[in-house]
C-alpha cells in the first residue's frame, strides 16, 4: 500500500532515536579529546629509536649503518656518525650516530627504514598528537627527542617487542656460545702448547 | 466636495506609483515587480473599504498568481533583454490620445453612477457567507461559464503541452 | 463533557488568560484613545520576541534531533547540552561579510529577504494562539493567511532572479512551481475545514471543535474526512516551507544553495528565519484546523492553559517535520509535481466531496463508515496507480532517443 515504507522507515529512524540514549550501538560517536579509541597494535605514525636499559646514549641500538638514511624514499633522515666506538648489546664495538635527525613534516611512515634496519634500532611509534606552532624546527626530531626506552617499545607493540627481543636475545646466546667455545679452544690451544701434545679434544 | 481619508490619499499614490513604474521602468522584471505594487495597493484600497475578501483574493490571486505567471512569462520567453529601440514606442502621442479617451469614458461611467447608488451613511457589511450565497443563488450561471471556460483553458494548455512529445523527430 | 472541578478554579482561569491580563494591565497604563493601538503593538512585539526565540530552539533541537536519528550526537559544546548554539550561529551570521554579486540587481537582491520575512511574520497575525489571544480576529482570516502565504513565492522568485546565477535562477523556478502546486492542495484541504465549519475566521473554527463527548474532544482529525484532509495538509505543509523531502530548490548537492546561494552573512539569517518561521506559522494553522487549536486533547484537561496547548501541539508538528527529514531521501522535482498533480490534488478533491457528504448525511454512525470507505477505498486505488511496475521500468527519455 502508498505509504508504508515511509511508515517502516519513520519507525526505523525513531527506534535510533530512542535507542541512542540507552545503548551504546546505537550512539557510535567518540567525542574527541574527552575519550579516546585506543590505537590498533600495529598503527604506526612517525620512527622512533629504541634504546635498552636505562641510559639512552649508552643504550641505543643504532650504530649508524646509515642504511636508513639511504633506503628513506622522501630523505628525510640524517645521520652523522661518530668518530670514537662504543660496545652494542653483545659487547662489540660499533660506531654510533652523533647526529641522527628526522625531519617529520617530510616523513611519509611508509616504515622502510624499520624494514631495512639490521640492528633493530629504529621502530614505528603511535603518538600522533604532535600539532606544533613551530612549522620547522619543532617538526625536526633530534636523536634525543627520537629515543625511546624498550619498554615502551613493548607497551606500543608488545607482539612486535616481545618477537624482537626473543631474536636479540637468540644472536646474543650464539655469540655467547661462539665466544664461549672460542675462549675454551683458546683454553685448550694455551694448556696444549704448555705441555706435550696429547690428542686434539674434540675442539671446534 | 468631500475630503476622504489620508490614508486613501497614500494607498492611491502607492498604486499610481505602482502604475507608473510599470510603464516607466526599463528592466522587465522589475516592472512585473512594480505591477505588483500596484496590485497590492489595490488590495489595500478593497481592504480600506472595508472587502476583506475582495481585498485577500486579490492578493492571493493576483500577487500570489498572476504576477507569479508574468514572471514566469517573462523569463521563459528571455524577454529580460532591452529591446534594441528603446522601450517607447514612436508613436506615442496616439497612444496618448487613446489613453485619454478611455479614461474620458471611465471617468463619466464612474461619476454617473454616483448618483445611481443610494446614499447610505453606513457601510453594508458584506460576510463571506453573503458572497458564498450570492455565488451559489444568484450568479450561479456566471460562475459555471466561467469554471467552464477554465477547464477549456486547462484542457487547452495540457494539450499544447503535450503536443511537442508526439513530434516526429 | 466530564470536565474536572478545578478547571473553573480562579487561579487557572487566570493562568490561561495571564498574557491577555497582563496585557491589558500594561495597557491600562495610557490614555484611553491609545489603548487599542498600545494592545495591538504589544501583541506584535510578544510574536516578534517569542517566535524567533522558537526558532532558536528549534534549530538546535533538529540538529540534535537528527543527529540522534542519524546515531550520532548533535552540537554539544556551546552551553550545557549545546543549547546555547543557536547564540554562536546567531554572532556568526552577523559578523560575516554581506556579499552582493557585482552584477545582481542590487535593489531586489535587498528586498527579498525582507519580504519574505515580512510576509510571513504577518500571517501570525490570525493565529489563535491561546483563548482570547489572537492579534487580530478577522472575518476572513484564513483568507488573510494564505494572501500572505501566497506572497511568499514572489520573494522567492525575487531571491533567484536577482542573483544573477543560472543555479539560482533553477533553483528559485522550481521552488515557485512546488509552492503553486501544493498551495492548491493546501488552499482546498483548508476548505474542507472551513465548508464544515461555516466561517472564515480561525478563532470560530477552534471554537467549534473545542466541544466533547464524553472524554474526547471533537477535534476534526478524528474523523475520516479531517484525517484525509490533514495529510494532505501535512504533505502539502512541508512542500510549502521546502523541507525535507520536497527540499530540491535548496539541496546543497544539487543546486549548492538554490534560491539563496548567493547571500550570506545576515541576509541568509533572514531567509534560514524566514523558512522556519513559515514552518511554524504552516503547523500553525494546521493545528488550528485539524488539531483542535488550544483546545485540550482530553475534556480532564482543560485546566490546563490553552495556550501551553497551543504551542505544544506546534511543537510536536515541528518534531514530525524533524522527523520526516531525518527519514526520507529527497525527491526529484518530477517526482515532486507528479506527486502533486496526480495524487495528492485528486484525492483532496475527493475529501472535500466527501465532506460534503459528511455534511449533509446528519449526524449518526452511517457517514463514519460511508466516508471512511470511500475514503480508504480511494487512496488503496490511487496508491496502486501510482505505484504501478511501468513508473519503475527502464527510464525513458524524451529528447535523447
Amino acid at each position: 500500500m502508498l505509504g508504508d515504507g515511509i511508515l517502516k522507515g519513520m519507525a526505523e529512524t525513531a527506534r535510533n532515536f530512542f535507542g541512542s540514549f540507552v545503548s551504546a550501538e546505537r550512539l557510535t560517536t567518540v567525542e574527541y579529546p574527552e575519550q579516546r579509541i585506543p590505537t590498533a597494535e600495529n598503527a604506526r605514525v612517525f620512527p622512533f629509536l629504541v634504546y635498552d636499559g636505562a641510559d639512552w646514549e649508552a643504550g641505543m641500538r643504532c650504530v649508524a649503518c646509515q642504511i636508513c638514511e639511504k633506503e628513506c624514499p622522501p630523505k628525510c633522515i640524517y645521520i652523522e656518525k661518530s668518530a670514537d666506538k662504543k660496545p652494542d648489546y653483545v659487547g662489540k664495538q660499533q660506531f654510533y650516530p652523533a647526529r641522527f635527525d628526522i625531519d617529520v613534516s617530510v616523513c611519509m611512515s611508509c616504515q622502510i627504514c624499520v624494514e631495512v634496519c639490521p640492528f633493530e634500532a629504529i621502530k614505528m611509534d603511535t603518538e600522533f598528537e604532535l600539532a606544533t606552532e613551530d612549522r620547522f624546527g619543532g617538526l625536526l626530531f633530534d636523536r634525543k627527542e627520537l629515543s625511546r626506552s624498550n619498554e615502551y617499545y613493548h607497551s606500543i607493540h608488545p607482539t612486535e617487542a616481545t618477537e624482537v627481543d626473543a631474536r636479540l636475545a637468540e644472536e646474543k646466546a650464539k655469540v655467547e656460545a661462539k665466544a664461549k667455545a672460542a675462549a675454551e679452544a683458546a683454553a685448550a690451544k694455551t694448556a696444549a702448547a704448555a705441555s706435550p701434545a696429547p690428542p686434539a679434544e674434540g675442539g671446534s | 466636495m468631500r475630503t476622504l481619508s489620508p490614508i486613501f490619499y497614500l494607498l492611491a499614490a502607492l498604486t499610481l506609483a505602482g502604475g507608473l513604474a510599470t510603464v516607466l521602468l526599463k528592466q522587465l522584471v522589475h516592472c512585473a515587480l512594480a505591477v505588483t505594487v500596484a496590485f497590492a495597493g489595490l488590495a489595500l484600497l478593497f481592504l480600506q473599504l472595508d472587502a476583506q475578501f475582495a481585498g485577500f483574493a486579490q492578493i492571493l490571486v493576483y500577487i500570489g498568481a498572476v504576477a507569479i505567471l508574468i514572471v514566469f512569462a517573462i523569463l521563459l520567453t528571455r524577454g529580460s533583454d532591452l529591446p534594441k529601440d528603446g522601450v517607447f514606442s514612436r508613436s506615442w502621442p496616439l497612444g496618448l490620445v487613446i489613453a485619454a479617451g478611455v479614461f474620458a469614458v471611465l471617468g463619466w461611467a464612474v461619476l454617473a453612477s454616483v448618483g445611481a447608488v443610494p446614499q447610505q451613511n453606513t457601510v453594508p457589511a458584506v460576510t463571506v457567507h453573503d458572497i458564498g450565497d450570492a455565488l451559489v443563488g444568484r450568479y450561479v450561471l456566471p460562475l459555471e461559464i466561467v469554471a467552464l471556460l477554465l477547464t477549456a483553458a486547462t484542457i487547452g494548455a495540457v494539450i499544447v503541452a503535450m503536443h511537442e512529445k508526439e513530434r516526429p523527430r | 463533557m466530564i470536565a474536572t472541578p478545578w478547571a473553573t478554579n480562579p487561579f487557572f482561569v487566570n493562568l490561561d488568560q495571564i498574557f491577555v491580563l497582563l496585557r491589558n494591565w500594561l495597557v491600562g497604563f495610557l490614555p484611553a484613545a491609545l489603548r487599542p493601538a498600545a494592545g495591538v503593538l504589544l501583541g506584535v512585539i510578544a510574536i516578534v520576541c517569542v517566535f524567533p526565540g522558537l526558532f532558536a530552539l528549534t534549530t538546535v533541537f533538529e540538529r540534535k534531533g537528527l543527529g540522534r536519528i542519524q546515531n550520532r550526537i548533535g552540537p554539544n559544546r556551546v552551553g550545557p547540552y549545546g543549547l546555547l548554539q543557536p547564540v554562536a550561529d546567531g554572532i556568526k551570521s552577523l559578523t560575516k561579510e554581506d556579499i552582493v554579486p557585482l552584477r545582481a540587481n542590487a535593489v531586489v537582491h535587498f528586498l527579498a529577504p525582507l519580504v519574505l520575512v515580512v510576509t510571513v511574520f504577518m500571517g501570525f497575525a490570525v493565529l489563535p494562539m491561546g483563548r482570547n489571544m489572537v492579534l487580530v480576529d478577522m472575518d476572513a482570516g484564513l483568507l488573510f493567511f494564505f494572501a500572505m502565504g501566497a506572497a511568499t513565492e514572489l520573494s522567492v522568485f525575487m531571491a533567484g532572479w536577482s542573483s544573477r546565477n543560472k543555479y539560482s535562477l533553477l533553483g528559485a523556478m522550481r521552488a515557485v512551481a512546488q509552492m503553486i502546486s501544493y498551495e492548491v492542495v493546501l488552499l482546498l484541504s483548508s476548505v474542507a475545514v472551513v465548508m464544515i465549519t461555516g466561517s472564515l475566521s480561525l478563532p470560530k473554527i477552534v471554537a467549534a471543535q473545542n466541544t466533547y463527548t464524553g472524554v474526547f474532544p471533537h477535534w476534526y482529525i478524528f474523523t475520516p474526512w479531517g484525517l484525509a484532509g490533514f495529510l494532505m495538509y501535512a504533505i502539502a505543509a512541508t512542500a510549502e516551507t521546502n523541507r525535507s523531502p520536497f527540499d530540491l530548490p535548496e539541496g546543497e548537492s544539487e543546486l549548492v544553495a538554490g534560491y539563496h546561494t548567493e547571500y550570506s552573512g545576515f541576509k541568509f539569517a533572514l531567509f534560514f528565519l524566514g523558512e522556519y518561521l513559515a514552518m511554524f506559522s504552516i503547523s500553525g494553522l494546521g493545528t488550528t484546523l485539524f488539531l483542535g487549536g488550544w483546545s485540550a486533547p482530553f475534556s480532564f484537561l482543560t485546566w490546563v492553559p490553552s495556550w501551553i496547548w497551543f504551542f505544544g501541539k506546534v511543537m510536536m508538528s515541528i518534531f514530525v517535520f524533524i522527523w520526516m527529514r531525518g527519514t526520507l531521501p529527497r525527491l526529484r522535482q518530477d517526482q515532486l509535481m507528479n506527486f502533486a498533480w496526480k495524487f495528492v490534488l485528486p484525492f483532496t478533491l475527493l475529501n472535500l466531496l466527501v465532506t460534503a457528504l459528511w455534511r449533509f448525511m446528519g449526524e449518526g454512525w452511517a457517514r463514519w463508515v460511508v466516508c471512511s470507505v470511500i475514503l480508504i477505498a480511494a487512496y488503496v486505488v490511487m496508491g496502486r496507480l501510482e505505484m504501478r511496475s511501468e513508473h519503475f521500468g527502464r527510464r525513458r527519455y524524451r529528447y535523447a532517443e
